[in-house]
């Protein structure tokens, strides 16, 4: 009988290993999108978050641990968006191979040049990142910069695929650029024109768009909008848009629109935030078609 | 605009007074000034257009100049970036401080805070009434190297208008074990139950659960060795661990040099159910041998506040079965509803010493004894939360007289009065509390608490209203499910 139970988990532990594909952890729906774009068939992706939960406040789960357990690659912003559960799950999950230091643990702001990086670090200032703003994904430009960066890290960790990444970094960077002219070219008449943003998470795309952060309805990044604020950013004058992500409180935004006039947008801070963003290029086109859309 | 207006004065002057018949030369002269005009206006616009056309490739011509000069800089960035990381200071641990305080008031007297039949141990007890320090933690943890993370914990508490210094954890993680397994060895918090091994900090009420301050101590640590497996599956965590504790404290006795007097084995499973849930449960199995276990020094015999001589040691075993389980769903907007609750069982068995002023007596002890919650908490609005809390406990506890010593007068002590003054005789009152609490969270790093629970421990009711302050600085705290 025992013989037979210990044969039996022989059989399990020789039957998981042999798939080819690497299992990839994605910390958010953006790098979850690319890691498939890049990835293809030799990729199994897992988003450990969903588009409408806030990656600062997740909590280190039962199922993260298990799935960063079996995980080759875990594909993450980096930059302390996370600092509240990956640490934590990376003690937790007992995986030697996603580790900080390890090549199965790839941090997407490390790959790229990131803004506002705080010349003095000071709780008061709110929920500043000592290593810069994080949310890079908002920058097509620095996306493909991330995007190169991640199939290498895909060819190192799995070899033998390497010209099937190369081709299909190769095939997506080609769409990608194309892309960009084009959204560029669409954008040209935003330049210069102004907004007010919900949270920080903005810059990124209005630093690519030529457009001008007027201000921010959080009064700190992190802290929630107070009337006396608000009251203070109806002053503002040539506003063109209020933007605010479907993660954020619509009411702030609401009550300055009905005072200023102004419009305000829900844009899709990632994948899948909105109907019809399921993958990168929709999810772009609709950030750009929203903002010429309400642009006056 | 301007040229235009002429011209259809012009073209009307011609058209609508043919009072002013024109001659034919007149008419070949306008021909030739329309015609002049027209070649004008093309010659205009086709400057017009190609000079946009400069401007636009000029601009492109820019525009690519900058994104390469942007790249150059992202590059040199890049460099500054890696060749700047390397401080001497780079290494430092992650330290953080946790300062803690409350306006604590009671109705009833809380030195006389007891649990029929389940005299207190450890550290369990009301904390101080009026303005008060509950705890100051400093906490540093750091990956030693690529095999070990490592973690200390120094708590500070106020004690009798004394500080005292703890030494509430220091343990060692491994990393890098192959298969899942994972060790811990040192002294740390016990995974027993659901929060025992979460800090008091991160827990959603100021104060422990009933059957944690009858059982556990308040919240039970040691030092130990800890093995835990976690066992691969599609989806869900299942984690399996054992744990030896050296027992020298609450709820076991004087460790007396034994290897372990304590150990538990758990399993931990849990995982999501769709986008929004995620649930977990964990099962304990505690077996404690116990040597002269004393009830903390805090607590006091209600009756006999004033005779401090009173002392009960038990000796013999005791088993502590627990199942805990936890719901979490995530609303929009960062709203969140908690449910958990956790079921305690306890058997003991053995003899209680009984000493009252030399006076001695032994019982024999035989108890049986349930404790478990239920909470709710929900979280409103991102920055607000309330919950609601219930506790209660059961005892059966089988005492009886086995043996008493006669002291120099002869006289053995009555059979009833040690039995009663032992603390160890059940009632016939459940002790039960209700709880509610009210916190608002407006940073990761600060939350202010106000918390009320009508308190039936005994059967006198007690009313205890507490305003708590949580304030954290340093490192990120971890966010543990």
């Amino acid at each position: 009988m025992l013989k037979r139970f210990s044969l039996l988990i022989m059989l399990c532990i020789l039957a998981t290993p042999v798939s080819a594909q690497l299992q990839l952890f994605a910390c958010e729906p953006e790098w979850a999108a690319l890691s498939q774009t890049l990835g293809g068939e030799r990729v199994t992706v897992y988003s450990a978050t969903h588009a409408l939960q806030d990656p600062h406040h997740i909590q280190a789960r039962p199922s993260l641990v298990s799935q960063l357990s079996r995980a080759d690659l875990a594909v993450c912003t980096g930059a302390e968006l996370e600092a509240g559960w990956m640490p934590l799950l990376q003690r937790r999950a007992r995986n030697p191979g996603v580790q900080p230091d390890q090549p199965g643990y790839f941090a997407a702001t490390d790959q790229v040049s990131l803004l506002e990086i705080p010349q003095q670090l000071d709780r008061a200032a709110g929920h500043v990142h000592a290593a810069g703003n994080p949310h890079i994904q908002l920058d097509p430009r620095r996306l493909e910069q991330v995007a190169v960066a991640l199939s290498q890290r895909l060819q190192r960790l799995d070899p033998a695929g390497s010209p099937y990444y190369q081709a299909r970094l190769n095939q997506f960077q080609q769409r990608w650029q194309n892309a960009i002219r084009d959204w560029e070219q669409k954008a040209i008449p935003l330049r210069g024109k102004r907004a007010i943003v919900h949270h920080r998470d903005w810059i990124y795309l209005l630093d690519w768009l030529g457009i001008e952060l007027a201000d921010t309805l959080e009064p700190k990044p992190g802290v929630p909008p107070t009337v006396k604020h608000l009251q203070g950013l109806s002053e503002q004058e040539n506003i063109s848009w209020i933007i605010h992500s479907p993660l954020n409180d619509k009411r702030p935004a609401q009550w300055l629109s009905e005072r200023t006039g102004t419009a305000v947008v829900e844009l899709p801070h990632t994948v899948t935030a909105l109907p019809g963003t399921d993958d990168l290029f929709s999810w772009m086109d609709q950030i750009i078609t929203l903002l010429t859309g309400h642009a006056k | 605009m301007r040229h235009l207006l002429p011209l259809a004065l012009l073209a009307g002057s011609t058209f609508s007074h043919p009072a002013f018949a024109s001659t034919d030369a007149d008419l070949q002269e306008l021909r030739q000034q329309l015609n002049a005009l027209k070649q004008q206006y093309e010659d205009r616009i086709q400057a017009l257009e190609t000079r946009v056309r400069l401007a636009e490739q000029q601009s492109q011509i820019a525009q690519q100049q900058t994104t390469q000069s942007a790249q150059q800089l992202n590059q040199l960035e890049q460099q500054i970036n890696t060749t700047s990381t390397t401080r001497g200071n780079g290494f430092n641990p992650d330290i953080s401080l946790t300062l803690q305080g409350a306006a604590t008031s009671y109705k009833n007297d809380p030195a006389e805070y007891h649990l029929e039949g389940m005299p207190l141990g450890g550290e369990a007890g009301l904390p101080d009434e009026g303005i008060g320090l509950l705890e100051t933690e400093l906490t540093a943890s750091a990956n030693i190297d690529n095999l070990f993370f490592g973690q200390v914990t120094l708590g500070l508490h106020s004690h009798e208008g004394e500080t005292e210094l703890d030494l509430e954890e220091a343990f060692i993680d491994t990393l890098s074990l192959p298969g899942g397994v994972g060790l811990r060895f040192g002294r740390f918090f016990s995974e027993i139950g659901y929060l025992n091994s979460h800090h008091s900090h991160n827990w959603d009420f100021v104060d422990a659960p009933l059957v944690y301050r009858a059982f556990l101590g308040g919240q039970y640590r040691d030092d130990g060795l800890r093995a835990s497996w976690l066992i691969p599956t599609d989806s869900l965590l299942l984690e399996v661990g054992a744990e030896l504790m050296r027992g020298g404290q609450y709820p076991a006795g004087e460790s007396e040099g034994a290897m372990s007097n304590i150990q538990h084995g758990f399993i931990n499973l849990g995982g999501d159910l769709g986008q929004q849930h995620s649930w977990q449960i964990g099962l304990s199995h505690m077996q404690v041998d116990a040597h002269e276990r004393v009830a903390g020094s805090d607590t006091h015999n209600h009756e006999h506040e004033e005779d401090a001589d009173i002392n009960a040691q038990f000796t013999g075993d005791s088993r502590i079965q627990a199942i805990d389980a936890v719901w979490k769903t995530d609303l929009s907007q960062g709203r969140q509803w908690i449910l958990q609750g956790e079921y305690f069982l306890r058997d003991e068995k053995g003899e209680i010493l009984f000493d009252e002023s030399g006076e001695q007596a032994l019982l024999s002890y035989n108890g049986r004894q349930t404790g478990w919650y239920l909470q709710s908490v929900f979280k409103f609005a991102p920055h607000w939360r309330t919950g609601i809390r219930y506790d209660r406990l059961n005892v059966k506890n089988q005492l009886f007289l086995s043996q008493a010593d006669a002291d120099e007068n002869g006289t053995a002590l009555d059979a009833d009065e040690a039995i009663e003054e032992s603390g160890y005789a059940s009632s016939q009152h459940d002790p039960y509390r209700w709880s509610a609490m009210l916190d608002w969270t407006p940073t990761e790093f600060s939350r202010l608490r106000l918390q009320y629970n009508r308190d039936n421990s005994t059967e006198d009711t007690d009313h205890q209203l507490f305003l708590q302050y949580i304030m954290s600085f340093g490192a990120h705290g971890a966010h543990q499910y």
